[in-house]
């Protein structure tokens, strides 16, 4: 019954969004209040249908309803709450549902709190929204439905794969997906203010705090995916550039791109065409992704020819949506009318420069992920594009960005003094130079290139706070006045502070990680030490051990560092009972200078186990950036001037109209 | 056929757990030669698993990469280059088993493409901020020169 009514519910949503993209575009091009007025409701009641219909499926997964098929097919009885719960997006069914309703959720948002939009920007923003949730909710229905039943039920179902049942990982799509789908808002205002002519700085002003919000989950949402790969897969790798991670990394740059195009085009009215070409792109990209992922064109290109309905109806929709952006762009680009001018050196150059390699850098992930399957869908020749492609191409576009970052925030708006940036910036040069000694005293080995890279982390880490103490006078005002400026200093400045300290440290953690890590390989019986970077580490036993759906052989290695006791890690190999999979669990212990890292594997030939041993220096720099970057976001979020629905300040200076 | 593109979907959504209990590179095979073990770990991740979804042999237990791991490590006791072990696992498994493409006619756009962008990417930002006609502002009419006179005047009082 429950069931039945979602089921319903997803239906009644997909016809609420059609009247949703039809009623409001068509009042406000007749300039009809009333029916204008109709898209706040529609996509309020558009986001609670979709909500019944979500919370009908997980009502099914908790009670294991093994009558619908979806639940049959990846759930199981025994399976602990939470992933039951979880359970829901772990198949591409639900995830598809997870992805509507999280469409509808920003929807719905704008029509909450986008009170302070003209009202005709409103009604179509809302409308080419919920035009995205059509197309979406008629892909749920017509090749995906969750709700299919099941007759005979079978006695239990599946199981949920077990090396997804892990708190990371269960709430890693709700975050990438809030990321990724955000990025529509972007695209419906875009496409709303390329039918109505009108582009200027507001505009950005009403995008920036939904692509920050999106930008800031997506974030989060990609690094939880990155530490869970580190500790899971049990072999300390974060990143494999896989199709599935680029496919959520590349809106990610080109988001990061978008939000500092749009900081442009606010303050300056400067790259106005270009920052609405980048909201279409971005989104494109988004759903680039969701093509990827859900088509099956990833395990090869000939089971996507076999079964095409879901690959065929996903890639009509990316044709459909960025081909008509794209043509209403071309169509309309030409009237917008060009902004403020500038130099080469300012600030708005140097924003520029991060546009262009933030791009660059996007398409040549965009190709290494595509053009695999592109060579052979044309010749049949099949090659593979993997982790040595990307470290070689998008590495050193990485390099020029890192070293302009700190400089842009020095140099002032339309003509910059590159010369006294510098000047302001000769501490972190100087912090960046003893980065370098420290790293060539403390490390013989590893390639020579490294300790350059830890420094230019340290270089950017160290020019987010000088940017900070000049803008409050740090070392020149009075205390007082130093305070006073402190606190009056806009959140805003606050949130790049955090954001840009963040991409320092996570350059220094992937360096450090990447070119200092120290790994053992061997066979070790009970009683065998190692030394591990200053660690001893002694295997001491393994224990049979029994989970609530699974069994392990779970080890004890006793860790000590100059005879002191440190901790026990207790790294194991797991064996789930549905389906009958093999995990393995690292033991880890973590320290601010890196982390020991543990993995048992198989009984050797000649008795003992394998054991891998891995110092991983500063690995957690990785994540702590990541995480400094959210919390950026997040409070140039909290910023009045940005809040998303704040009622414009009064203002006290008549503001120049922007046309 | 639903099932099988469940399972599917599903290996998809988390195309890493490919190898789930990943414990590549074993004890018994390694070189006892630090230096030569070291050379067939950097040739290791250049290869790709045939049978995973997106692993180095390096990275994966599939017995598959496994023997290949034990090829690269024996053309090395060979006395072969990293290259000539590189093309000699080419010459068996093809193009397929390289994760860095070589650079040919084929592969032309995939290693042109970040160098084409950014060329792009620098021709358009230098016509863009070139001044035109319409961007340049044009010079003051002598009615605006009287109204500016006019305007310093009162601020100068």
């Amino acid at each position: 019954m429950i069931v039945e009514l979602g089921h319903f519910a997803l239906i009644l949503a997909l016809l609420v969004a059609a009247v949703q993209v039809v009623i409001p575009a068509f009042g406000a091009a007749v300039k009809d209040e009333r029916m204008m007025r109709v898209a706040e409701p529609a996509a309020i009641s558009q986001l609670l249908l979709i909500a019944v219909a979500f919370f009908a499926l997980m009502h099914a997964y908790v009670t294991s309803d093994f009558s619908v098929l979806n639940v049959a097919e990846n759930s199981h009885s025994t399976k602990p709450l939470l992933y039951k719960m979880a359970g829901v997006w772990g198949n591409h069914e639900g995830s598809m549902l997870l992805w509507v309703l999280i469409l509808a959720l920003f929807g719905a948002a704008v029509a909450l709190f986008g009170n302070n939009l003209p009202p005709t920007l409103k009604a179509r923003v809302l409308s080419v929204q919920a035009s995205i949730a059509v197309a979406f909710l008629l892909f749920s229905l017509l090749t995906s439905n969750p709700f299919i039943r099941l007759d005979p039920a079978p006695s239990d179902g599946n199981g949920l794969n077990p090396i997804l049942q892990d708190p990371a990982l269960a709430f890693h799509p709700p975050f990438l997906y809030t990321g990724y789908v955000g990025f529509s808002i972007a695209f419906s205002f875009a496409i709303a203010a390329l039918i109505e002519g009108r582009i200027d700085a507001a505009w950005a002003r009403w995008v920036r705090p939904w692509t920050l919000a999106a930008w800031m989950f997506l974030t989060i949402g990609i690094s939880m995916g990155s530490w869970w790969a580190y500790y899971e897969l049990g072999w300390g790798g974060w990143w494999f550039w896989d199709p599935v991670e680029n496919a959520s990394f590349m809106p990610w740059l080109a988001g990061t791109a978008l939000l500092h195009s749009a900081l442009v085009m606010e303050k300056r009215e400067a790259l106005k065409i270009w920052t609405v070409l980048l909201a279409i792109l971005t989104f494109s990209l988004s759903l680039m992704g969701t093509f990827i992922v859900r088509s099956g064109v990833l395990t090869s290109v000939h089971s996507f020819a076999v079964d095409p309905a879901r690959g065929v109806f996903i890639l009509a929709i990316l044709v459909f949506f960025t081909g008509g952006g794209l043509a209403l762009f071309a169509l309309r680009a030409k009237d917008i009318q060009a902004g403020g001018l500038f130099q080469p050196i300012s600030r708005e150059g140097s924003l520029v420069l991060n546009n262009l390699l933030l791009v660059t850098a996007t398409a040549t992930v965009l190709v290494g992920t595509l053009y695999p399957m592109a060579l052979e869908g044309l010749t049949g020749d099949k090659i593979s594009v993997g982790p040595p492609f990307f470290n070689m191409t998008f590495g050193p576009l990485m390099i020029p960005l890192l070293m302009a970052l700190p400089v842009g925030p020095m140099l002032a708006w339309k003509r910059g003094d590159l010369l006294g940036a510098m000047q302001r910036l000769a501490f972190a040069f100087l912090a960046a130079l003893i980065a370098i000694v420290a790293v060539f005293a403390v490390e013989h080995r590893g390639p020579w290139l490294a300790p350059f890279g830890i420094a230019l982390g340290v270089y950017v880490m160290a020019g987010a706070i000088i940017e900070w103490a000049n803008r409050v006078k740090l070392g020149s005002a009075r205390r007082e006045e130093v305070m006073r400026r402190a606190s009056n200093l806009p959140r805003s400045a606050y949130g790049t502070l955090f954001a840009h300290f963040g991409v320092g440290m996570l350059m220094v953690g992937i360096v450090a990680t990447s070119a200092y890590r120290e790994e053992h390989i061997l066979a070790m019986k009970p009683g065998d030490k190692v030394m591990v970077d200053g660690y001893e580490v002694t295997f001491a036993k393994v224990e049979r051990g029994r989970g609530p759906n699974y069994t392990e052989d779970i080890a004890d290695f006793n860790v000590t560092r100059n005879g002191e006791t440190i901790t026990t890690l207790q790294p194991a190999k797991r064996l789930y009972d549905a389906p009958p999979q093999p995990t393995t669990e690292a033991g880890i212990h973590a320290a601010w200078r890196g982390d020991l890292y543990v993995v048992i594997g198989d009984g050797q030939p000649g008795g003992g186990y394998a054991v891998r041993a891995y110092f991983n220096p500063l690995v957690r720099f990785i994540w702590l950036g990541a995480l400094f970057m959210f919390m950026g976001g997040g409070i140039s979020l909290s910023d009045r001037r940005l809040r998303v629905g704040a009622p414009s300040r009064p203002r006290h200076i008549v503001a120049v109209p922007a046309e | 056929m639903r099932r099988l593109l469940a399972i599917l979907a599903l290996a998809i959504w988390a195309s890493l757990a490919a190898a789930p209990a990943a414990f590549a590179v074993q004890p018994g095979e390694m070189l006892s030669d630090p230096a030569l073990e070291k050379r067939a770990r950097t040739i290791s991740a250049e290869l790709r698993c045939l049978v995973c979804q997106n692993q180095s042999i390096d990275d994966s237990d599939a017995p598959l990469a496994g023997d290949l791991r034990r090829l690269v490590r024996e053309r090395i006791m060979a006395h072969d280059s990293n290259q000539q072990v590189l093309d000699y696992i080419v010459a068996r498994y093809g193009e397929f088993v390289l994760l860095k493409p070589r650079f040919e006619l084929s592969t032309l756009l995939l290693w042109l493409t970040p160098l084409l962008v950014l060329l792009a990417g620098i021709a358009l930002m230098i016509r863009a901020t070139r001044p035109t006609a319409s961007t340049t502002a044009a010079p003051l009419t002598e009615q605006e020169k009287a109204k500016l006179n006019e305007i310093l005047a009162a601020k100068d009082q």
